[in-house]
C-alpha cells in the first residue's frame, strides 16, 4: 500500500489495516527492527531484513533520509505478507523532516518490545549518540560494507563503543572464533603467540587480532594476503602450530600437532544469515566491547 | 570437554560469549543398521546438517556397519543419497568433502568376530588418520532384538571402553521394549556393557523445540504457573494424531500398537512435562526427579473398560482420497487386533493435580496429522449474563500445538459484536512465525549433537521407562483379554468408545 504525503498515525492505522486484511489481527512480532539505508541500498537491506523475519518476526520499518533542503514530505510503502514473518514500512523522508526523522519512527514503534537499528552501508559517526540510534537498545553498524573511510571505519566504531552496538564484521567472526576456540579443546596447550593473515583492509581480522590478543594475552601479528576476507589464522605452541588456513572463502584446511590434517567447510555467510545470529540476543555483547577496546589500544600502540 | 585434563581453561571460551556454539569435541560414530528408514531419512541427514551448520568437531568420522559387501565408497554414496534427499540445509561440496573423508565401511553379521575385529581396527586408525581422540558413540538403528549380539560384541572386542580420558556412548531408539519385563531385559543387556550415562535413549520428540518451549513457557513466565493447578484446570487432553496409515511398517506394527508405539514414549513424556513441579534447575538430573516423581504418581482409572478406548481403522475417505483398512494392509493378518487408536486417561496423584484426568490419544488415519496438549480450565464460577447469552460460550483453553503450525492457542469467552450482550469462544493464536520449523534445527540433529556432547537432559532414563510399562501394562493386559479393537472409519476422529470415554465424565474431545 502505498502512502504519499503521508503522517507516522496514517502509517500505523495501515499497518493495522494490513494486518486484518491478511486475516490475522494478532501476531507474534518480537521486535522493532529500523534500517536506516541510502535509496540505491534499500531493496538489498530490506530482502535480507525479510529473510531474518522468518527468525526473527519483526516490524521493519525501512528508513530512506533524502534531501533536508525544501518542504517536508513523508511518503510511505506499508506491506505485511507475501514472504514476511511480519509487517513493513519503507519510509521516504524529504525536507525539513529529515532533520526529525525520529519524530516519524517514534509513533511506530511497536510496544514493550525491544528496538534494533541497522545501517547497512553508511552509519552514523556515533550511532548511540544519533537520534534514530538513541531510540534502539541494539545498534548495527557494518564496517565491512562501508562506502567511505573504509580502513578507519572499524576503529572508528570501536572508538565509539557504547552499550549496545555492534558490527556485522564481528558476527562473520564467529565460526572461526568457533573453530579456534574448538581447537584450544582439542589441544588444551599454551599457545606462545599467533597470527591472523587476511585482505589488507578487513575489519573482521582486526577484530579478531584484538580477541586473539585479549584471550591468549600473547602478540598477535596481523599479515596481509588477496584474501577473500580472512586467509589463515595460526597459534603456536610448544608442540607446534595450529594453523587454520582458507584460500577460497569456502573450505578451510586444519592442522594441528600430532594430528592428521583435516578439512572444515567455513563458509562466508551472507548478510541475512548474520542479520538473524545478530538479532538473536538484544543485551550487550560483553566479549564484543572487551575486544573493540583491545583494538583501540593496539591501534594507539602502532600510532605511537 | 573431555579430553582436557580438568585444570585446563580454554583461554578463548568465555561464559559470558554466547554466540560460539557448542561444537563437539573429537570424536566419531559407528551406524549400525545403515539401510533402513531411521539412519536414511533422520540419522544421516541430521549428522550432515550439523557438519553443514559448522558443529562438528574436525575430523569427526562416520563408520558404516551391515551384512553388505560393501566398500568404503558404496557406503559413501548411501549417505550422498540420503543427504540429498532429505538433508534440512542445502547441499554444498565443501561440506559433504569434510564428511566424506570420515566415512569407512565394515561389512559383517552381528555374530562375526572377524567384522568386529575389523571394526576394532578401524576405530583406532580413526584415532590415528583422523584425530577422533578414542571418543566414539554406537548409534543402534536396528531391531531390539540385535542389541544384545551387539552389545556383547562391543564388550568382547574391547570396543565398550576406550580408555583413560575418552568416551564410549550407545544410542538406541524406541521401542524401549513392549512391556515393563522386557523393557527391564533390554536394559539389562545395555546396561551389563554400558553405565547408565553413557546410554542414550532417543525419544525425539523432546528434540523438539514446541516441547522445550513447553518449560519455558511453564517456568519463565508468571501468569500461567498460578492457574496450572486443580483449582483452574478442568482436564487435560493431549493428541497426537497421524493422518497417514501403517504404510510400509507392517513389520514393525502388527503386534505393537499405537498405545506401546506412541503413548508410553511421547504421550506420556509430554503428559510429564505439562504436569511436572518446577525443577530446581535444568540439569539432567532435576529434570529426570521431576519427571519421575509426575510418572510414579500417574495412576490409572480402576474401570479400565469405561475409561480407555481402543480401534482399528477400516477403510474409508481420509483427506479426498479412498484408502484401505488396516486389515487390508499388506503384511497384516485378516485376523490382526493390534489397535491403531488408544486412548487412556491417567490421573496424576498429587495436590496439583488431584481430580484432573489426563486424556491421551493417539491413532493413524485420523482427520489430520496433529500433536498438541490442551488444558482446558472449569467453567468460571459465577457467569453474571442470562443463561441465554452465555449458550456459545464453552471453557477456556489454552493449546500448545506442537506439530505442525507450532504455536500456541488461547481461547476464551468475548462479546459478539452488535449484539446487546452475546458472548462466544474466540480464539488467540501465537504462532512462532514460521522460526521454529525453517531456521532451527531438527529433532534428531539437536539430539545427536547431544549425544556427541555428553549433555544428557532431553534423553529419557531406564525409570521413566520402567515407569511408563508400569502405567500402561494393565491397560494393554486388559485389552489383550477382549478380542477385536472396534474399527473406526479412516479420516474420522477415532472409534465411538472414545467418545463415550468423554461423554461418561461430561466431557468432550476438542477437534484439534
Amino acid at each position: 500500500m502505498e502512502l504519499t504525503d503521508t503522517t507516522a498515525s496514517r502509517i500505523a492505522a495501515e499497518f493495522v489495516r494490513s494486518r486484518v486484511r491478511a486475516g490475522s489481527p494478532a501476531m507474534g512480532m518480537v521486535m522493532t527492527l529500523i534500517i536506516v539505508t541510502p535509496e540505491d541500498d534499500a531493496h538489498e537491506a530490506m530482502e535480507a531484513a525479510r529473510r531474518a523475519s522468518r527468525e526473527h518476526p519483526s516490524r521493519v520499518l525501512g528508513v530512506i533520509l533524502g534531501d533536508a533542503r525544501g518542504a517536508s514530505q513523508v511518503n510511505a510503502q506499508v506491506g505485511s505478507g507475501a514472504g514476511w514473518g511480519g509487517e513493513t514500512a519503507l519510509i521516504r523522508l524529504k525536507g525539513e523532516v529529515v532533520r526529525h526523522a525520529e519524530s516519524v519512527v517514534l509513533p511506530l514503534l511497536l510496544p514493550d518490545s525491544p528496538v534494533a537499528i541497522w545501517w547497512p552501508t553508511a552509519p552514523p559517526a556515533d550511532p548511540a549518540a544519533d537520534p534514530l540510534g538513541a531510540l534502539a537498545k541494539r545498534r548495527i553498524t557494518d564496517s565491512t560494507s562501508v562506502t567511505r573511510s573504509r580502513s578507519t571505519a572499524m576503529l572508528t566504531q570501536c572508538q565509539v563503543y557504547a552499550p549496545g552496538n555492534t558490527d556485522l564484521s564481528w558476527t562473520r567472526l564467529t565460526p572461526w572464533r568457533a573453530l579456534l576456540a574448538a581447537a584450544l579443546d582439542q589441544h588444551p596447550l599454551k599457545v606462545t603467540g599467533a597470527s591472523v593473515t587476511a585482505e589488507r583492509i578487513s575489519p573482521s581480522a582486526d577484530l579478531l587480532v584484538a580477541w586473539l590478543a585479549n584471550g591468549l594475552k600473547v602478540k598477535v601479528a596481523r599479515n596481509n594476503s588477496s584474501g577473500p576476507g580472512i586467509t589463515e589464522v595460526t597459534m603456536d605452541t610448544k608442540q607446534g602450530p595450529i594453523t587454520i588456513s582458507r584460500a577460497d572463502g569456502r573450505l578451510a584446511s586444519f592442522s594441528s600437532p600430532h594430528r592428521p590434517d583435516r578439512p572444515v567447510a567455513l563458509k562466508r555467510r551472507e548478510v541475512p544469515e548474520l542479520l538473524s545470529e545478530e538479532l538473536r540476543r538484544l543485551d550487550e555483547d560483553d566479549i564484543y566491547a572487551a575486544t573493540a577496546q583491545r583494538l583501540v589500544r593496539l591501534n594507539k600502540k602502532a600510532g605511537s | 570437554m573431555s579430553t582436557a585434563p580438568s585444570t585446563h581453561v580454554n583461554p578463548l571460551r568465555d561464559p559470558q560469549d554466547r554466540r560460539l556454539p557448542r561444537i563437539a569435541g573429537p570424536c566419531g560414530m559407528v551406524l549400525f543398521g545403515v539401510t533402513g528408514d531411521l539412519s536414511r531419512k533422520k540419522v544421516m541427514p541430521a549428522i550432515y546438517d550439523l557438519a553443514n551448520r559448522g558443529m562438528l568437531p574436525p575430523g569427526f568420522s562416520l563408520v558404516g556397519f551391515a551384512r553388505r559387501d560393501w566398500e568404503d565408497q558404496d557406503f559413501a554414496q548411501i549417505v550422498h543419497d540420503s543427504v540429498k534427499e532429505h538433508a534440512r540445509t542445502p547441499f554444498r561440496e565443501e561440506v559433504w568433502k569434510q564428511l566424506s573423508e570420515g566415512f569407512r565401511f565394515v561389512s559383517g553379521d552381528f555374530d562375526d568376530d572377524l567384522a568386529f575385529a575389523q571394526l576394532r581396527r578401524t576405530v583406532q586408525e580413526l584415532d590415528e588418520l583422523r584425530g577422533t581422540g578414542g571418543n566414539m558413540a554406537f548409534y543402534l538403528a536396528i531391531p531390539p532384538a540385535f542389541f544384545g549380539a551387539v552389545v556383547g560384541q562391543l564388550e568382547e572386542h574391547g570396543l565398550a571402553d576406550g580408555g583413560e580420558d575418552t568416551w564410549r556412548r550407545v544410542v538406541v531408539e524406541k521401542p524401549f521394549g513392549h512391556d515393563l519385563k522386557s523393557a527391564r531385559e533390554l536394559n539389562d543387556v545395555l546396561a551389563g556393557v554400558f553405565e547408565q550415562d553413557e546410554i542414550f535413549r532417543i525419544d525425539h520428540y523432546l528434540g523438539k523445540e514446541t516441547v522445550q518451549n513447553i518449560l519455558a513457557m511453564r517456568f519463565a513466565n508468571n501468569m500461567f504457573e498460578p492457574i496450572w493447578n486443580a483449582n483452574y484446570v478442568d482436564h487435560v487432553q493431549i493428541t497426537m494424531a497421524e493422518d497417514i496409515g501403517i504404510g510400509g511398517r507392517a513389520g514393525y506394527y502388527d503386534g505393537i500398537g499405537a498405545a506401546r508405539d506412541v503413548i508410553q514414549n511421547h504421550l506420556l513424556q509430554l503428559m510429564a512435562l505439562v504436569a511436572m513441579e518446577e525443577p530446581i534447575s535444568f540439569d539432567a538430573e532435576s529434570l529426570r526427579a521431576e519427571k519421575q516423581k509426575v510418572l510414579a504418581s500417574a495412576e490409572l482409572p480402576a474401570r479400565l473398560d469405561k475409561t480407555t478406548a481402543r480401534g482399528q481403522y477400516a477403510s474409508g475417505w481420509q483427506g479426498g482420497e479412498k484408502v484401505i483398512g488396516f486389515r487390508d494392509e499388506e503384511g497384516i493378518k485378516k485376523t490382526s487386533t493390534t489397535e491403531t487408536f488408544a486412548a487412556i486417561t491417567v490421573n496424576v496423584e498429587t495436590r496439583r493435580w488431584s481430580g484432573v484426568p489426563f486424556y491421551l490419544r493417539t491413532g493413524k488415519r485420523l482427520g489430520r496429522r496433529v500433536t498438541e496438549v490442551a488444558v482446558v480450565f472449569k467453567r468460571a464460577p459465577h457467569l453474571p449474563f442470562h443463561a441465554t447469552s452465555t449458550e456459545e460460550l464453552t471453557q477456556n483453553a489454552l493449546v500448545i500445538r506442537v506439530q505442525p503450525d507450532e504455536g500456541m492457542t488461547m481461547r476464551f469467552g468475548s462479546k459478539v459484536p452488535g449484539t446487546a450482550m452475546e458472548i462466544r469462544d474466540v480464539n488467540m493464536d501465537f504462532a512462532y512465525g514460521g522460526s521454529f520449523t525453517e531456521a532451527s534445527a531438527e529433532a534428531y540433529e539437536r539430539l545427536i549433537l547431544d549425544v556427541l556432547l555428553g549433555d544428557p537432559p532431553l534423553f529419557p532414563q531406564h525409570e521413566e521407562v520402567e515407569l511408563s510399562w508400569r502405567l500402561l501394562d494393565p491397560v494393554i493386559d486388559h485389552w489383550e483379554r477382549k478380542g477385536d479393537p472396534e474399527p473406526y472409519e479412516a479420516g474420522t476422529w477415532g472409534p465411538a468408545s472414545a467418545d463415550a470415554m468423554l461423554a461418561r465424565d461430561g466431557r468432550v474431545w476438542r477437534r484439534p
